[in-house]
């Protein structure tokens, strides 16, 4: 193995022949680099310096117009407009504080603005524009202009601002941009270089955000040549970029707005779905908040209102908020029995006013029981014994597989933020997330929508959409981007037994047309926009002993937090369904009372495509709708009302 | 001779190794780090974070890690070399299923505390294990067609995988180092002209088959490629590197604008103004004395590699030191090439000075086993 020493010696005299052969190579090619590097920086140094500072191009990147938002009309919900603001370079500028104070004697600033801005200049780079008033007027712009030379390294700059003009209507829809943080940046894989671009706005949230890409477009470029004070001499060359793409909501914006006014007062959410083809016409989420505030930078006295308020604003209870769907949810018990075959819609159930499992007794509503009652009969009058034997008979697993196909406890997508998914709980979910074993008081529970059971106002009106039409009506929120029609999903059959559906819709029909129905009071008496629905009241929390003790058996007696929320779900007219609804009010109290007031009214208004004729109400409440018609009018804008596009 | 060499004439034990590290060396290298730091922190805009300080860390570690090396006798290095390039391998191969895709290319490993670029590792295993074959093979062997075929073998098999990801730059520098440790090791004169003459060959069917279903690069690569050729075709898009580079590099002169001052490499359209770029800061803010003096130091560090390797009798030790040195040039030749607007941007990074822990942990362990060589130098 080893080589004897002359053999050894040769080798090594050959490496180091080599050795020096390539080590010369390499100090060669160093001398090249050192070369290259002498006429870059020496011999050509005049040539780029001049480039490079005394008339230097600059390439600068042209903000892309944001794509703006429209209802299904062509209203505008989002769009851009001019805005201007005056930003300093300092290194153009030389003595800083000097020139700031030539600028105050020019334009009107508030001292707290004249700190912030002298600040922030002083702490960046020497050649970034630094914005020192945002959102000025076009008269401060021409004062600025005008007294340019005394005012070195300071000019007006033009931009685009957004602008929401239905306000508030459309917090929970459409949603607001903002500035680009550092959390948005963290958050991309590879950020667009546009976004560096001081004040840039970026969708924060709802349909804003989700289609951020798409509205966002591409930036162009252009190349300046600037002189020694840092103004743009000529224009060398421009690369148009990409306007971002329009979008088309499937919102009638006015509807919209009358909803939002309906709820006006209340925690309330509302979704109205086009039966036709799963359209998004209204989902209103109240209150609601302004958020063009947000746009520059909500200032704490704004925000905190929002944030502490018991009503919860910020959150968007049409899709982000899960409640118990309480009775509404029966369909869907009585749904599975039928499919199952284990029940005709005629046989009955007798309700003693509570049913005894596993040693617990469980209450119906009415202490007294409702007697023998059948499927049309529990529906109408809201017998939970009934519910509680068929869920008995069927168990939780085909419940909840059933919930499932209507639409429950499934992520729908939309361009929404946080879209929740909700619960339909099974036995494996149960021991996987609670690590319990499931027992029969869930099912009898989760029978009337109580329990685990958890389902957002959207949910509920897809699970009426889809009663009233049979079919998988998908909820689509985006009509159109950039004038293409995006994909309806409605037709698929949702392979139930049509009679099963028939007797379903009859029953519901007779909870408003029935004198004995649980919302009666909330009919509609016009022939062809008849209302078929279904009250719900989900229990946030029992009343208990003590407090019955105390004479507290209502409601209306406990204070507003731990009252329960009140539900409806509908769909009209009856013969030929077009809009379904679900309405929520938190804290409401019962569903025939507090919620379905409110479907008969948007419901009405949705198919009337206004005010609807005061001869679709009983007579009896003709005179109180006529004033709430009235006042509802007064507090929307008149551009809403009116259906004109203001902008 | 080196310094000590006089005092002392058998090889040292424990740690009183450390005395006998090539501490010129060594000094050189925090040097150049040194000025690492410099530039990371003024194109932070005078900051510490988010990258001159996590550079720090990483070369008090990387430091650390050359030391332990250099402890470790070269021999015992020797007998590790096939496994280090297997393993290499096999993580090169790892990365084309499990890798990270960054940037549209696949090279990274998160080993979770660090990011790991087998490629990285595998320019300095291919030097080993080429050296440890060459130290085996006895020398009359060396130019015989089959013993030239093997380490043939052993530089493709990694620089196609390379080239998979794709890394063109990586691959290129696999190619370049291995092909020139069998120069170092005596192969014949004329299987370098026949190399060198298909190269050309291989270069003028790239071109060929462009546009065509076949084509052998990526449409990115081709673009990258004209840049090179022509950057000013296309100023704003696919040159816009280069030129920026170039007016930044101009615009230093002599003695540049001074420290932080720099104001076309610190504009922020630069995306990779701390990594591949980052010479054109240092030439802006310092100018060409700056520029010249990175450029010394560097030299000096392949001098000194280069006295040490050929005054060290041990044929792997020589070899390895040549093979690391070799590669350490062919880093910041291609790296400031590539700045100057001489070769494509093939995305290389100036060895020590850009930000990123990967290269200049393997970097260091390198220089850990050139220590290593002469610590353990027979004497």
């Amino acid at each position: 193995m080893r080589r004897n020493r002359a053999e050894n010696d040769a080798s090594h005299a050959k490496l180091t022949r080599r050795a020096a052969l390539l080590g010369g190579a390499q100090l060669l090619f160093m001398g090249g680099l050192a070369a290259r590097m002498r006429y870059l920086q020496v011999d050509q140094a005049d040539q780029f310096r001049l480039l490079a500072e005394e008339n230097r191009i600059n390439i600068r990147l042209i903000p892309p117009a944001r794509g703006e938002i429209f209802d299904r009309n062509g209203m505008r919900l989002a769009q851009n407009v001019p805005s201007y603001r005056i930003v300093m370079v300092r290194e153009d500028a030389g003595d800083v504080d000097l020139v700031m104070e030539r600028l105050t004697q020019v334009i009107d600033l508030d001292p707290e603005t004249y700190a912030d801005a002298l600040a922030e200049i002083k702490r960046s780079a020497p050649f970034l524009p630094v914005t020192i008033v945002d959102d000025v007027s076009w008269d401060t712009v021409s004062k600025v202009s005008v007294n340019a030379p005394a005012l070195p390294g300071i000019t007006p700059e033009v931009g685009l601002t957004r602008v929401y003009p239905r306000g508030s209507d459309f917090a929970h829809v459409v949603g607001r941009v903002g500035r680009v943080s550092q959390k948005d940046l963290d958050a991309l894989e590879d950020p667009d270089q546009v976004l560096r671009i001081p004040r840039f706005q970026i969708g924060k949230i709802n349909v804003e955000a989700r289609e951020e890409t798409k509205l966002r477009g591409t930036a162009g470029t252009k190349q300046v040549e600037v002189n020694a004070t840092g103004r743009v001499m000529r224009e060398l060359e421009r690369r148009e970029g990409q306007s971002g793409a329009d979008l088309q909501l499937t919102i009638d914006a006015k509807l919209q707005g009358y909803v939002q006014a309906r709820l006006s007062g209340e925690s309330a959410a509302v979704v109205i779905i086009d039966c036709e083809n799963g359209d998004l016409a209204a989902i209103a989420s109240a209150p609601s908040y302004d958020p063009n505030l947000f746009i520059g930078g909500i200032s704490s006295a704004d925000y905190n209102p929002l944030l502490n308020s018991e009503y919860r604003p910020l959150v968007n209870k049409t899709v982000q908020g899960t409640y118990p769907p309480g009775s509404t949810f029966k369909m869907m018990t009585a749904m599975a029995a039928l499919e199952e075959g284990l029940i005709g819609p005629d046989d009955t159930v007798y309700c003693p006013g509570h049913l005894e499992v596993a040693d617990r007794k469980f209450h119906c509503w009415k202490r007294a029981g409702h007697g023998w009652v059948d499927l049309e009969n529990s529906l109408k009058q809201s017998c939970d014994v009934y519910y509680y034997d068929l869920a008995l008979k069927v168990g939780i697993e085909k419940i909840s597989a059933m919930a499932k196909r209507f639409g429950l406890g499934i992520k729908h997508e939309l361009a929404l933020s946080s879209v929740a998914a909700g619960l339909t709980p099974t036995k494996a979910w149960k021991k996987a997330a609670r690590d319990a074993d499931w027992v029969i008081g869930d099912t009898v529970n989760a029978s009337i929508g109580q329990g685990f059971m958890l389902a957002s106002p959207l949910q509920l009106a897809v699970m009426s959409a889809r009663i009233a039409t049979g079919r998988a009506v998908t909820p689509r929120l985006i009509k159109s981007i950039d004038g293409i029609e995006q994909p309806i999903d409605a037709e698929t059959p949702l392979g139930m037994n049509e009679n099963n559906l028939r007797k379903m819709r009859r029953a519901m029909y007779e909870v408003v047309n029935n004198r004995r129905g649980t919302a009666y009071r909330s009919r509609i008496i016009a022939d062809d926009m008849r209302m078929a629905g279904k009250t719900g009241t989900s229990q946030v929390r029992n009343i208990t002993a003590a407090e019955r003790a105390r004479g507290v058996t209502r409601n209306a007696d406990l204070p507003w937090e731990r009252r329960d929320h009140a539900l409806f779900v509908s769909f009209a007219p009856y013969e030929n369904p077009r809009y379904a609804v679900s309405v929520l009010v938190e804290h409401g109290g019962g569903g025939s009372v507090a919620a379905a007031p409110i479907a008969r009214d948007v419901i009405l208004q949705a198919m009337a495509g206004g005010d609807p004729p005061l001869e679709a109400y009983p007579t009896g409440d003709r005179g109180r709708i006529k004033t709430q018609q009235r006042k509802l009018r007064e507090i929307q804008p008149q551009a809403a009302i009116d259906g004109n596009d203001q902008a | 001779m080196s310094y000590l060499e006089y005092t002392v004439k058998s090889v040292p034990a424990g740690f009183r190794k450390i005395l006998f590290l090539n501490w010129p060396l060594a000094l050189l290298l925090a040097s150049v780090c040194g000025i690492g730091f410099l530039m990371l922190y003024s194109v932070a805009g005078g900051s510490f974070s988010p990258w001159a300080e996590p550079q720090m860390k990483r070369f008090a570690l990387g430091l650390a890690l050359m030391i332990t090396v250099a402890l470790i006798p070269i021999w015992l290095w020797r007998n590790l070399s096939g496994v280090a390039y297997g393993v290499s391998l096999l993580l090169l191969i790892a990365v084309a299923f499990i890798g990270e895709e960054r940037k549209g290319s696949q090279r990274w490993i998160d080993l979770g505390f660090i990011d790991l670029q087998p490629s990285e590792l595998m320019k300095i295993t291919l030097v080993m294990f080429l050296a440890a074959y060459y130290d085996w093979l006895p020398a009359k062997k060396v130019s015989r067609p089959f013993w030239v075929l093997l380490p043939v073998l052993i530089i493709i098999l990694p620089t196609v995988f390379v080239l998979k990801q794709p890394d063109l730059g990586t691959s290129i520098l696999l190619l370049t180092a291995g092909g020139g440790l069998m120069f170092l090791a005596g192969v014949h004169w004329a299987y370098f002209a026949a190399v060198l003459t298909s190269a050309i060959g291989l270069i003028t069917a790239v071109f060929q088959t462009r546009g065509t279903d076949w084509q052998l690069l990526n449409d990115y690569q081709y673009r990258r490629i004209d840049t090179f050729l022509d950057p000013a075709a296309d100023p704003l898009g696919a040159g816009y590197h280069i030129t920026q580079s170039k007016i930044a590099l101009g615009s230093g002169g002599w003695t540049g604008r001074g420290f932080m001052q720099g104001t076309q490499s610190r504009l922020n359209f630069l995306p990779e103004k701390h990594t591949d770029f980052i010479f054109t800061t240092l030439a802006e803010e310092f100018g060409f004395i700056g520029g010249i003096s990175l450029l010394g130091l560097y030299a000096l560090i392949i001098i000194f590699c280069v006295a040490t390797a050929v005054r060290n009798k041990d044929r792997f030790s020589s070899l390895l030191t040549l093979g690391i040195a070799l590669n350490f040039f062919l880093f910041f030749a291609v790296n400031m090439s590539m700045v100057m607007g001489m070769a494509p941007v093939v995305g290389v990074p100036l060895p020590l000075v850009s930000y990123g822990g990967s290269a200049m942990l393997v970097l260091l362990l390198a220089f850990g086993l050139v220590q290593s060589a002469h610590v353990h130098r027979p004497r």
